[in-house]
């Protein structure tokens, strides 16, 4: 599913300057339908090893294999449609601001050429299901921040990914909707899809159990 | 529950509604247009003038004889019965006609006023004569007429035809010059649209990008926009553009009219304007469209090839 061989990453620095390596060096798997929590300080690389698994960015050191494609070989037209397997829940939401509730949850249906007419009934349900019912026509800036969240959240899983991804996914949801959340994340591992959840939220780790990938300046320190 | 609407085929997920002006682009467009146009009538115009000229003069001659009701050389002839008889006996001469008073006085005109016809001057007859064979060999005709009435002037339209016509050539050149650096400007017009299209929705480009749309899909969303743009701007432009050539029209109408009018007919439409430009217009839309469809299309796969 998931298999990192001597990773790296490095951006480019500007002028003559060295490229910055964000991480160094990283090797693990993540099963399929396995549950995994991504821990570490602020500046640890969390965020760039989700960019290297949402296919933000390419390695620039070793092998990154996902949903059995290996990326480093994968060519550019191959990209789209493993990136239609992955949902992602970002920190920042990442909405369209010009969208409705609704038309950002439909959004990953409507790019993978979903036909109209079978969008509506599953955005509806699954923007019920988090709680957001009365609010399908409302643009992003008329929700609060945890609305926003359970957006994104609902737009993440709507395609029923194989790996899904979230950056601190609770920071902006009460103690009860994070509970919810996790309840649908391990719904969904129990249905195969594989999960890894970035989060500073120490409560919620030690909630849910779950092994962890632990980042200290761009190495992976604990791996299980 | 409030009932989401099905959204339309091509639903603008990035918001190029309002990233992608509609008052700028189409602006700009019908300006291109508007100049399309008018070099479209230039060069339809130049090539109309062209081929009248060519038909219309190149077989043709005019003779002028000195003093033509003197007695010639044949008895009981005068030296224009004589050049007339000649001309009229030789087979490549298909037709050869004294001009009358009244003709001689309206060439005059421009230059002797109205009361040419009662000047004293020893006017010349002349003959206006027409070949089978523009190509004809002019030599042998002229020293047979100088011969029977010595001082006859033959002068062949062929060479005037020929400068007027490369005259018409080179003005139909620039014409199609101008229409491709209209062209050229209207791709550069939607290309620096685009881009400033794709600056102000770059993060709903990335965002999209990173849910898995292709290329295609994003360039489709622009390139739908920027043809939609550059068909209204194009037809706006060639609509502003039918009364300023219906007007030049107008004012050139006495040239054709004395480039002998009712010898080309299928060239005439109405109002005084080439057929052929009366079909052009409607298409100067389509080819804005394609040229908005195409560019924003490589515009924006080029711009995509930097995101991994």
């Amino acid at each position: 599913m998931i298999r990192f061989e001597h990773v790296g990453l490095s951006y480019p620095a500007p002028g003559r300057q060295p490229p910055a390596s964000v991480l160094r060096d990283l090797s693990f798997a993540v099963p399929e339908g396995a549950f995994r929590w991504l821990l570490g300080p602020s500046g640890a690389g969390k965020t760039s090893l989700l960019r290297l698994m949402y296919l933000a960015a390419r390695p620039t050191e070793g092998s990154l294999t996902l949903l059995g494609t290996e990326i480093a070989r994968a060519g550019r037209r191959q990209l789209p449609g493993l990136r239609r397997r992955i949902g992602v829940v970002f920190q920042d939401f990442r909405l369209l601001p010009h969208l409705s509730a609704f038309d950002n949850v439909a959004l990953p249906l409507r790019i993978g050429g979903r036909p109209e007419g079978q969008i509506r009934a599953d955005v509806a349900e699954m923007l019920r299901w988090v709680g957001l019912a009365g609010k399908l026509e409302s643009p992003p800036e008329t929700l609060s921040g945890g609305e926003q969240q359970r957006v994104a959240i609902a737009r993440a899983v709507i395609t029923r990914p194989r790996l899904l991804l979230a950056d601190e996914p609770t920071g902006n949801l009460d103690e009860a909707q994070a509970e919810r959340l996790m309840r649908l994340l391990h719904e969904l591992v129990r249905l195969g899809t594989t999960v890894v959840v970035a989060t500073h939220n120490e409560a919620l780790v030690a909630r849910h159990a779950a092994p962890a990938l632990r980042l200290d300046h761009g190495r992976l320190v604990t791996h299980g | 529950m409030a009932r989401s609407k099905l959204r339309p085929a091509g639903f603008d997920d990035l918001g190029l509604q309002r990233a992608l002006s509609d008052r700028l682009l189409p602006f700009l467009v019908a300006a291109m247009a508007f100049l399309a146009a008018l070099g479209l009538a230039g060069a339809f115009a130049a090539a109309g003038l062209a081929h009248h000229w060519q038909q219309g003069a190149e077989a043709a001659l005019t003779i002028q004889v000195p003093d033509p009701g003197a007695d010639s050389a044949a008895p009981g002839l005068s030296r224009l019965e004589r050049v007339l008889a000649l001309l009229r006996a030789d087979p490549v001469v298909t037709d050869a006609r004294p001009l009358t008073p009244g003709e001689l006085d309206a060439l005059l005109r421009p230059w002797l006023g109205t009361d040419a016809g009662r000047l004293a001057l020893p006017l010349p007859a002349v003959i206006a004569v027409h070949l089978a064979d523009p190509a004809a060999p002019l030599a042998s005709l002229s020293s047979t007429l100088g011969a029977a009435a010595p001082g006859t002037l033959v002068e062949s339209h062929g060479v005037w035809v020929r400068r007027l016509a490369a005259l018409a050539r080179s003005l139909q050149a620039c014409a199609a010059v101008a229409l491709l650096v209209v062209a050229a400007v209207a791709v550069a017009v939607v290309a620096v649209a685009t881009h400033a299209g794709i600056a102000a929705r770059r993060e709903a480009i990335e965002i999209v990008h990173g849910l898995g749309a292709a290329d295609g899909y994003i360039a489709a969303r622009f390139a739908g926009r920027a043809t939609r743009l550059a068909a209204i701007g194009a037809a706006a432009g060639a609509l502003a553009a039918l009364p300023v050539l219906l007007t030049l029209a107008g004012l050139a109408a006495p040239f054709g009219g004395l480039a002998a009018p009712e010898t080309e007919p299928s060239v005439l439409a109405p109002a005084g304007l080439p057929i052929l430009l009366w079909l052009a217009l409607p298409l100067l839309p389509l080819i804005a469209a394609a040229i908005g469809y195409l560019t924003a299309q490589v515009t924006v796969r080029s711009w995509l090839r930097r995101l991994p």
